[in-house]
């Protein structure tokens, strides 16, 4: 066929013919269409159904009796102390350690910095349970495993959260303007000065997003005290882990869900640490 | 000078810290003793145990499978919401971009116990589409978070430049700013894989009752010591080590030798 | 019998189009979400091959209506038509034209030839073919890789970037990613081709040689070029038309001769190169009142119309004292390079002159000015416009007269003291005393009162010197003695020519600003 057919005129083609339809009135926006329809259905509406059950008793009717119970109960409370205690410390064994770590960091001249960076970082690409189950061994051969319950998911919580501090403290630290340090040594302050008055306060922001990562999953992880605590040392997270397990009350594990959340919300607002949020994680990799 | 010795002084002892249980495990997963720090002679017999157990094959496979899954499954969704988000008229994208936010700031046993409650309300009652679901409701919001900079910095006039050059609006899309923000979509890919290969919580609320992944199944065994896999784990953790270290050296010689003929091309410009 | 159908389809695109517009805007506007109206009622025609420039300072809507043209914004109304054919529904990708980026927009990921080649092989043609039975059939057809090839190449070879076919575009400097940009557009032949600032990010010199190649490239293309820029100099170098807007409005469309010598308005003589701009009246056939005196001219409007008067800073003559027109003294003098920029003082105004002889500070010199380089368009009455000065007492004092008034419109959030000093935001005090302003009136907030009425006495007094009845109220105005300053007030009271009135102005009526922003 193309033997026999000889070219004899192009012309081109601007307007075709399946102008019409859906196609005319794309719009970008329209590709986020699937991921509302996913959220709506996967995260909203849980959390409404979470919503529900937590202002309802087994019949389905209407009550604020989960929330009295569970604030009129004195372990209940005490669980919920000894969560935001334990996220408390944690938080702080892993700023005292990170800052320093990330600070030496961002000084090295060297451009194998990053190598160091990575050190610290590639524990966390191991299985979460697999670290925790290696530090367990440990222990065990030191001969604190069942003795120092509370010290041991201390240990066990700073080891599995240090990263998440390192990285945001880090990636703050290097994008610092180095010369503002000039300028403060310049101005006459010595290295402490300079630290406390400049350094430090600048920082900030890199310290309310690592805390934030640490802070908030270290008060529902209860992975690690039941890895390294005997299951002695109860986080709220467990209580509603039981709750749905094997107390199967789901509207108390529900109202315990909610008070967590409201908890990790405004924490979230108290600190402003939402828009870090990037800085954290997603710098892992 | 004091300064720095004691600097790298602090580093390394940090270092020791984090890397102390993993490279005690990595050498006891060299012998067969079942408890850790007796050496019982050199033996492969734990790495041969971990590809020849039926249990632990299946474990390993299950994870590596649902890991690839989630990730295909929340990057693609995520990298279409983030295009949402960010193409979207202002107000639908705060809305959409502070929906995709809750995933991310929750507690993931909030998430676990609240899509435990769907699940079991609804036809799926913890069946493998469960925890695939769970698992992508937990790791798209992170792929979102790491595409959307990349359409931030993209040059707004590239994709009216393809459509200007006749491309359609879908044509755009992927010949232009599909590219262009492709070092996002790949963090985003990579970043879902390990919050799904890490995943304890979620999975364990969502799977169905004979399905294990690493995480589930480590868990249970050490909660239950009397299993009698657990010296295998020590070989797991050697040969995951062993492939982050792989990843980790060839990603960086590949780095290095792009950042080599950077340099070289500056050197011939010049 | 082949040849005469291609060349057939060849005539029909050509017969008759060439001297018709080939673009033609319609009442073209565009208001955007907040409600600012970017492109207000724009009428445009384009003859085809034309080298059609718009400008004006940022926010007017040039870079709007280049940017409807091109599809990438819809129009809120009015069509845009190409060769007769509304396209204003049509999405950019089915447009026969292509823009130059103001930013380039080269595609980071493609390298020189890829980036050129994007458009080509996103092509289709019908190609029809003719069988040995002589039957015709067409089908829809990719560019063959040769041809894309070979027009990537020719394209290249326009903007002389023979042999970068392979190179990274991040690895080219600005001008050449410039030259990339432009083969992108012209390699797919568009019937127009949109420039939106393509020269703004290049350094003076470059952009000066850019510019020539640009207008030698145009002749070489033969298509129609619509330019967009901020940069005056830019325009009258290049453009056969200049489209002259602000505020979404064309202000003036001409060639850049006839913009240059006959600027429709004082917005665009002032836009346009530098310029004096008086303000002036009509008082006989081609005579114009302005400096306090009356010159001869060669526009002819309606006697005593108030008008401005435009003089070019290079009209301006000096001679000796009491040998020109008027007199004046030499204030300022600085050396340009090839002239002396020289400001002289007459009575109150300034003129500003370009000389390449020196006239010392301080000299006392006369000023000639003939008459056809004396511009005269028509005044806008829109509101009365005043240099003036803060006194002491915290009032100001502009067209002859004093009026009370709200000093802390200067600057934002500021208070008055006790003690008459502004306080700013920031808690800075200042003291304005003779402080330079710019003065606005509107019209209709100018209330004229008989000069011997009791108890209200107005800022200034003058007499009345024109009324217009303009339907449903008159305007009035108002001259003072000394200056012959005027007020412009639209009033439903009628007065009399020669009545001696008193201004009177409500304190929040009068507008200010600080002089040094108040220029452009």
């Amino acid at each position: 066929m193309a033997v026999s057919a000889k070219k004899i005129a192009a012309e081109p083609v601007l307007e075709e013919k399946k102008s019409c339809g859906l196609k005319g009135v794309f719009r970008r926006s329209f590709l986020g269409i699937p991921y509302a329809l996913f959220l709506a259905m996967f995260v909203i509406f849980p959390l409404l159904l979470i919503v529900f059950y937590a202002f309802t008793d087994k019949n389905g009717a209407f009550t604020f009796g989960n929330f009295i119970a569970f604030f009129s109960s004195g372990t209940n409370i005490s669980n919920l102390l000894i969560s935001v205690g334990i996220a408390f410390i944690t938080t702080a064994v892993c700023l005292l350690i990170a800052y320093p770590v990330a600070y030496i960091l961002s000084r090295f001249k060297s451009a194998r910095t990053y190598i160091f960076v990575l050190l610290f970082v590639a524990p966390m690409w191991i299985n979460f349970v697999l670290r925790a189950y290696a530090l367990r061994e440990i222990l065990n051969l030191l001969g604190l495993l069942g003795k120092t319950n509370f010290l041991n998911v201390i240990i066990g919580m700073v080891y599995d959260f240090l990263p998440f501090m390192i990285l945001p403290l880090y990636t703050t630290l290097i994008k610092m303007d180095k010369s503002l340090e000039e300028a403060s040594a310049d101005l006459g302050g010595n290295g402490a000065v300079t630290f406390f008055k400049v350094t430090l306060p600048l920082s900030v922001p890199g310290i309310i997003s690592g805390a934030m990562m640490v802070f908030l999953p270290c008060m529902s992880c209860y992975v690690i005290t039941d890895t390294f605590g005997n299951s002695k040392i109860p986080l709220i997270g467990k209580l509603i882990e039981t709750m749905f397990g094997t107390a199967s009350d789901w509207n108390m594990g529900s109202a315990i869900a909610l008070i967590m959340l409201v908890i990790m919300f405004v924490t979230m607002l108290c600190t402003g640490g939402f828009k870090n949020e990037t800085t954290a994680r997603g710098n892992a990799l | 000078m004091t300064k720095k010795i004691l600097s790298w002084a602090f580093i390394a002892l940090v270092l020791a810290f984090v890397y102390a249980p993993i490279v005690v495990l990595i050498i006891f997963s060299f012998t067969d003793a079942t408890i850790l720090g007796q050496w019982g002679g050199f033996s492969l017999d734990l790495f041969k145990r971990l590809f020849t157990v039926p249990e632990m094959r299946k474990m390993i496979v299950n994870t590596i499978v649902l890991a690839l899954l989630a990730g295909v499954i929340s990057t693609v969704l995520g990298t279409l919401g983030a295009m949402g988000i960010f193409y979207a008229k202002k107000g639908w994208g705060k809305v959409l971009q502070g929906a995709s936010n809750i995933n991310v700031i929750n507690a993931e046993i909030v998430i676990a116990v609240s899509l435990a409650l769907v699940s079991s309300i609804f036809v799926f009652n913890m069946t493998y589409y469960s925890l695939l679901i769970g698992h992508v409701a937990f790791c798209t919001p992170f792929v979102v978070l790491s595409v959307i900079p990349k359409l931030k910095q993209m040059d707004p006039s590239l994709y009216e430049a393809a459509l200007d050059l006749g491309a359609s609006p879908a044509k755009a899309l992927f010949k232009v700013v599909l590219p262009e923000i492709l070092p996002g979509i790949v963090s985003g890919f990579l970043l879902a894989l390990t919050l799904s290969l890490d995943d304890y919580i979620i999975t364990s609320f969502t799977k169905p009752a004979e399905f294990d992944t690493i995480s589930t199944y480590v868990y249970n065994a050490v909660k239950n010591t009397a299993k009698s896999e657990l010296p295998a784990f020590r070989a797991l953790a050697a040969v995951i080590f062993l492939i982050i270290v792989i990843v980790v050296v060839v990603l960086n010689v590949r780095a290095a030798g792009k950042n080599k003929q950077i340099a070289k091309m500056e050197k011939g410009k010049k | 019998m082949e040849e005469k159908i291609a060349g057939g389809a060849e005539e029909n695109l050509a017969g008759g189009a060439r001297e018709e517009n080939i673009i033609e805007l319609v009442d073209l506007t565009r208001i955007f979400e907040d409600g600012v109206a970017a492109v207000d009622k724009v009428n445009l025609k384009v003859k085809k091959g034309q080298f059609v420039t718009f400008l004006g300072p940022s926010g007017c809507g040039k870079t709007t209506t280049l940017r409807m043209i091109a599809g990438f914004d819809k129009p809120t109304s009015g069509k845009i038509l190409l060769n007769g054919k509304d396209i204003s529904a049509l999405p950019p990708h089915k447009r026969p034209v292509n823009t130059v980026f103001q930013r380039y927009a080269l595609f980071p990921h493609l390298n020189v030839y890829d980036n050129v080649a994007f458009g080509l092989k996103l092509k289709r043609q019908k190609v029809t073919y003719e069988r040995t039975d002589g039957r015709r059939f067409s089908k829809i057809e990719k560019l063959g890789k040769a041809e894309i090839a070979e027009k990537v190449n020719r394209a290249l070879k326009i903007v002389d970037l023979e042999g970068f076919e392979r190179r990274s575009v991040s690895t080219l400097s600005g001008g050449q990613q410039q030259r990339v940009a432009i083969a992108r557009a012209i390699v797919n032949e568009p019937q127009i081709l949109l420039l939106d600032e393509p020269l703004g990010a290049l350094d003076l010199k470059m952009r000066k040689d850019m510019q020539l190649e640009l207008k030698e490239m145009h002749k070489k293309l033969g298509i129609t070029f619509i330019y967009v820029t901020h940069d005056q100099e830019e325009a009258l170098t290049m453009s056969d038309t200049i489209v002259v807007m602000k505020d979404g409005e064309i202000q003036q469309e001409g060639t850049p001769l006839d913009i240059y010598n006959e600027p429709a308005n004082a917005f665009v003589a002032d836009f346009i190169g530098e310029s004096n701009i008086f303000s002036g009246t009509m008082t006989g056939k081609r005579r114009v009142r302005f400096l306090n005196k009356t010159f001869d001219c060669v526009d002819d409007f309606e006697k005593n119309e108030k008008v401005d008067v435009v003089v070019r800073p290079e009209d301006v003559v000096f001679a000796e004292e009491g040998q020109g027109m008027v007199d004046g003294k030499i204030v300022s003098s600085i050396f340009k390079g090839v002239h002396y920029e020289m400001v002289c003082m007459i009575g109150k105004t300034e003129v500003v002159a370009q000389d390449t002889i020196e006239r010392k500070v301080g000299e006392k010199v006369g000023i000639v000015i003939r008459p056809e380089d004396i511009h005269i368009m028509a005044k806008e009455f829109t509101v009365n416009r005043y240099e003036g000065y803060i006194t002491k007492h915290i009032t100001v004092a502009f067209g002859d007269g004093e009026f009370a008034c709200d000093v802390t419109q200067l600057y934002e959030n500021s208070t008055l003291d006790e003690e008459g000093y502004l306080v700013t935001a920031s808690g800075e005090k200042i003291d304005l005393t003779d402080t330079d302003v710019e003065v606005e009136v509107g019209l209709k907030d100018i209330e004229l009162v008989d000069v011997d009425t009791p108890e209200q006495e107005g800022g200034a007094a003058g007499n009345i010197v024109s009324i217009i009845y303009k339907g449903d109220h008159y305007q009035v105005i108002v001259r003072t003695d000394e200056n012959e300053e005027d007020y412009v007030c639209d009033t439903e009271y009628t007065w009399n020519e020669n009545d001696r009135v008193s201004v009177i102005i409500r304190p929040e009526a009068i507008k200010l600003k600080r002089k040094e922003e108040g220029k452009r």
